[in-house]
């Protein structure tokens, strides 16, 4: 790389990635906020679960807490990739 | 009736002594007496920031304990008659400040017809900032334009509408004004910085101000006057704009458009 290309390097535009990962971690924090202290930990050993059937991704695992006249119903959702249900225990989740 | 305004964030070192003490300042200017008071206990800081260092006598939590009145702990501004400060203590006790205290002191301050009290509060999610919260009609949210202040104001969010006196007595909730400051139009024309749709969509709240990333911030904290007082920065300029704008005025953005730079700059980056 020339001098000058090196003097004018510039930092790379990351703010759009930013964006997105602040976009989906603060959505997963609002949906167990004021929830139980083990709703995140609850959502962790689901997720360890799931994958040991079907590999995930992190964000497909959504634990949430309704609150509807006296209830609290916790509500459990699993995005499965398309297809791509595996038959075998997957090799263990890292 | 007195208002009371926290300035608040989470995450520790974004602004909220330098909007505390630009905003108590531009509040006494538009007339309102105003006290400002420092919660960061063992970090005494705003006094700094404000001036009125070699002033202090006696702190917060003299007062809280009873070991000094309220009137000969609030220090009044050189600049303006109407304004007051009142320090952190400096003891390595955090639990000198107690819920009962803060309230004691708000009340007698509402008594002496103050018009607002800014509480400038110390960064996390412990005691000293939920004292700081708990009783506030406002929130100032200080937020600067990266990823791990813009989480933390969200749960700050969370929190003063969930752990505040308004929210536990069902009460109007406190009024959120989300401030992001640092701002550096140019990076966020590069695309190296979130901007401000970008903040606002995430959080779902819109700004109440944008304080642009300036060098006049740090000549204001070396000359112990806020930066609202220097009539030739932008920062200052903005922080005027959006004192008006918690008064409830109407005043469009300003600063958000990237400075020009000239061929060296644009040559040889900087
Ligand atoms: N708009 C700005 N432009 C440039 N520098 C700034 C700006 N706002 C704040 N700063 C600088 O950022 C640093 C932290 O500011 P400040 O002390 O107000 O933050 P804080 O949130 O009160 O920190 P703490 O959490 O430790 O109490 C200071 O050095 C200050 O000068
Ligand atoms: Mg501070």
């Amino acid at each position: 790389m020339g001098i000058l290309d090196f003097l004018k390097r510039k930092p790379e535009a990351t703010a759009g990635v930013a964006k997105e990962r602040l976009r989906i971690i603060v959505a997963q924090e609002r949906s167990t906020r004021g929830g139980p202290d083990y709703l995140p930990l609850l959502r962790n050993e689901l997720l360890e679960v799931i994958r040991k059937y079907v590999n995930v991704d992190v964000e497909a695992v959504n634990v949430s807490l309704e609150r509807d006249s006296g209830h609290e119903v916790l509500e459990l959702s699993v995005a499965l990739p398309d297809g791509k249900v595996v038959g075998k225990p997957a090799a263990s989740a890292s | 009736m007195t208002e009371i305004i926290v300035v608040t964030s989470g995450k520790g070192g974004v602004g909220k002594t330098t909007t505390s003490a630009s905003l108590a300042t531009g509040l006494a200017m538009q007339g309102k007496k105003v006290a400002v008071i420092d919660f960061d206990v063992g970090l005494r800081n705003l006094d700094l920031i404000m001036g009125c260092e070699r002033r202090v006598v006696y702190d917060f939590v003299n007062v809280v304990h009873g070991e000094a009145t309220l009137k000969q702990s609030l220090i009044k501004d050189k600049r303006h008659e109407n304004l007051f400060v009142l320090a952190a203590s400096q003891t390595r006790d955090k639990d000198a400040l107690t819920q009962e205290g803060v309230e004691k002191v708000l009340d007698e301050l509402a008594k002496e017809n103050f018009d607002f009290v800014v509480c400038d509060s110390p960064a996390g999610i412990e005691k000293g900032a939920h004292l700081a919260m708990y009783f506030a009609d406002h929130a100032v949210v200080v937020v600067n334009p990266e990823v791990s202040s813009v989480r933390d104001s969200d749960r700050i969010l969370g929190l003063l509408s969930s752990k505040t006196r308004r929210a536990e007595k069902g009460e109007a909730p406190i009024k959120q004004h989300l401030l992001l400051t640092r701002y550096n139009p140019n990076r966020v024309e590069a695309g190296e910085m979130l901007s401000v749709k970008d903040v606002e969509e995430i959080l779902g709240i819109s700004v109440v101000g944008v304080i642009p990333e300036s060098e006049n911030v740090l000549a204001a904290s070396n000359a112990g006057v806020p930066v609202i007082l220097d009539d030739n920065s932008n920062a200052g300029a903005a922080y005027k704009d959006t004192v008006a704008r918690i008064l409830g005025e109407e005043r469009p953005l300003r600063f958000l458009e990237p400075v020009k730079k000239g061929f060296l700059k644009r040559v040889f980056g900087g």
